[in-house]
């Protein structure tokens, strides 16, 4: 026994160094990519609340694929050769690439914060993921609340935790070269006081604690069978009305990183009322209808941008919102305000701030592309009636002048047009900022 | 034939002729009541026999972007119902050179009704929806001419509401809304206030 003993404590020994070295690279290897300790958010759906361990790499946090497959039913497949990772849910995919911080989603291009990032055998992509890629394509809407690092799956408001929410979960603390630190927003966000209230600020249901403009509807004019105008050398507006929202929307998506719903983003025919519900349904914080004029003569020219004229009814909603309100018990106990309204009334509470929308439009448009003689109009239009937000529609040109057509159905002049559009929903966007 | 006698017949003739003068301006104004200011010239008289009106049609101007008002001859009728009928049908009708129609060829007028709340209602067939141009501009100076026509030629007539088919529509071409009537006399070309 006492010689298999000194056999013995060699081998041991040599395991445990081994250990240690195996550890110690670990260590030196994640240290080296600048990846810190794990911490998590909390995902709350309508069946409760669940962790999801995120980790931050290079002061980005992520969230582990495999980890997202098992929460959202998603299949996760690499593609080592296009040098990606496809997700797909029901059908609808999005692929995510390892080199360049951007996802295709239902071949839409969506940028990330950073690119998918791979730790050990595990791929991991940044928690922005779940709302700008995965949210798109997925059945409920999924908002992200950072201060409160809640994930919030098809649930409007989150009801507040019996036990301390996943907020109280100490972030990393800072390394001194900063790799680890956390976001500032997540590391200003303060647990809950023991015996808080339901409605305590932190929780307050329906409260919007990110940006202003997180949604914004491009509702391209007709589709189908309806073609709207056409022109005298054959240039049809549902054709120029698409191609003129889709740069747009490449524009708002990959510059500002805001959401975008199109009401239509293909040849089909679109009801006003589905348009309104695209908008009115996604929350959206903006929409802005794109149309190609036609007039009783061929001299008619230059761009128009139209908000909506209330009549009796509207402007009495509009005097009367508060009326409109109505306080009802949300779950937890707290209450909620909210706005009765017909829906074709939808637009009265916002008809200011689209008269200020459909100012800066004009101003950006002017800059770019001729302008009409009377630019700005105030009219009855069936497609901003209903809109529950702020809301413009543009006419960016008469088609039934043959040589606007000429314009209109050339690329430049598109881009044009598009780039004015969003110069003034960046102006928008920046005068919500200041609002808050 | 002594002077006086001479001033005596004079005189009274002078009195026969503005007698005359003043009964026809009478008949006149009674038959066709006073146009609203900002209409043209009238255009070319109905056969005399038939009684008639002279009422403000809406057709689009020389630039295609707004309203042109036009007096023209319109049946007279009884009531402010068959009246308002006889206007939406010359409304409807081919528009007087050099002024173009602003309503689609073909469409015809179904049914007008007057509440006695003064509500119109305009029941057009679906020609005025299937054979419509588009456009805002378009669409909007199709919709101001007929509810222009009614409000400015129908003084009982406070707001206008457009039916395709007897039916009520969400739009002509897509842009303007006609689930709500229009209140009387749309404003051309409304600007910012």
């Amino acid at each position: 026994m006492p010689h298999a003993a000194r056999r013995l404590l060699p081998a041991a020994s040599r395991l445990v160094l081994a250990a240690i070295l195996l550890s110690a690279a670990t260590f030196v290897l994640l240290e080296a990519q600048g990846v810190a300790p794990a911490t998590s958010l909390t995902v709350v759906t309508r069946d409760g609340r669940r962790p999801l361990q995120t980790t931050f790499i290079n002061n980005q946090e992520f969230v582990a694929l495999d980890d997202v497959a098992a929460m959202f039913q998603v299949t996760v497949r690499e593609d080592a050769l296009a040098g990606g990772v496809t997700i797909s849910y029901k059908g609808r995919s999005i692929i995510a690439s390892t080199d360049q911080p951007m996802a295709m989603v239902a071949g839409r291009v969506v940028t990330l914060p950073a690119p998918a990032a791979r730790v050990g055998r595990r791929l991991l992509v940044p928690i922005d993921f779940l709302t700008r890629a995965l949210g798109p394509i997925y059945d409920q809407p999924i908002e992200l609340r950072r201060p409160q690092r809640l994930l919030l799956v098809g649930v409007a408001d989150a009801p507040p935790a019996a036990t301390p929410p996943a907020a109280t979960v100490a972030p990393p603390a800072p390394s001194a070269d900063g790799a680890a630190a956390p976001p500032p927003a997540a590391a200003a966000a303060p647990p809950p006081a023991p015996g808080a209230s339901p409605s305590s600020p932190a929780l307050l249901p329906g409260a919007r604690t990110g940006p202003r403009l997180q949604t914004m509807v491009i509702d391209a004019g007709h589709g189908g069978d309806d073609q709207g105008v056409r022109g005298p050398n054959g240039g049809v507006e549902k054709q120029i009305a698409l191609e003129v929202a889709r740069r747009l929307r490449t524009l708002v998506e990959t510059r500002l990183g805001v959401r975008v719903v199109m009401t239509r983003d293909d040849d089909r025919a679109v009801t006003p009322d589905t348009r309104d519900a695209a908008a009115n349904n996604s929350k959206a914080d903006l929409f802005l209808s794109v149309h190609v004029n036609g007039a009783f003569s061929q001299a008619a020219a230059g761009a128009e941008i139209y908000y909506l004229r209330l009549d009796r009814d509207g402007e009495a909603v509009r005097r009367n919102a508060a009326a409109t309100e109505i306080v009802l018990p949300a779950v937890g106990g707290s209450t909620r305000t909210i706005d009765i309204v017909r829906w074709d009334l939808a637009q009265s509470f916002h008809v200011d701030e689209s008269a200020v929308f459909a100012s800066m439009l004009e101003e950006e448009l002017r800059k770019q592309v001729p302008m009409s003689e009377q630019p700005l109009r105030q009219e009855p239009m069936r497609m901003l009636a209903g809109a529950n937000m702020p809301a413009a529609l543009v006419e960016i040109g008469y088609l039934t002048n043959p040589a606007q057509e000429r314009l209109l159905q050339s690329s430049d002049f598109q881009g044009m047009v598009a780039q004015a559009m969003f110069d003034a929903v960046v102006r928008f966007r920046d005068r919500l900022e200041v609002e808050r | 034939m002594t002077r006086t006698r001479l001033w005596q017949i004079g005189a009274t003739g002078l009195g026969v002729a503005l007698v005359a003068w003043g009964a026809s301006r009478i008949v006149e104004r009674v038959v066709a009541p006073p146009p609203p200011p900002g209409a043209a010239t009238p255009a070319p008289a109905a056969p005399a026999s038939v009684p008639h009106i002279i009422a403000t049609l809406y057709y689009a101007s020389s630039d295609g972007r707004s309203l042109a008002a036009v007096k023209r001859e319109v049946p007279l009728a009884e009531g402010v119902r068959a009246q308002g009928r006889e206007i939406l049908i010359s409304q409807l009708a081919p528009a007087p050179v050099p002024y173009v129609s602003l309503t689609p060829s073909g469409t015809k007028l179904r049914a007008f009704y007057v509440t006695d709340r003064g509500d119109a209602f305009v029941d057009l067939t679906s020609e005025i929806s299937t054979e419509h141009p588009g456009g805002s501009t378009r669409e909007l100076l199709t919709v101001q001419a007929i509810v222009n026509a009614v409000t400015a030629n129908l003084s009982a007539v406070q707001r206008v509401q457009i039916l395709i088919d007897g039916k009520e529509a969400d739009t002509l071409a897509g842009h303007v809304d006609l689930r709500r009537p229009f209140e009387r006399r749309l404003v051309v070309g409304g600007r910012r206030r």
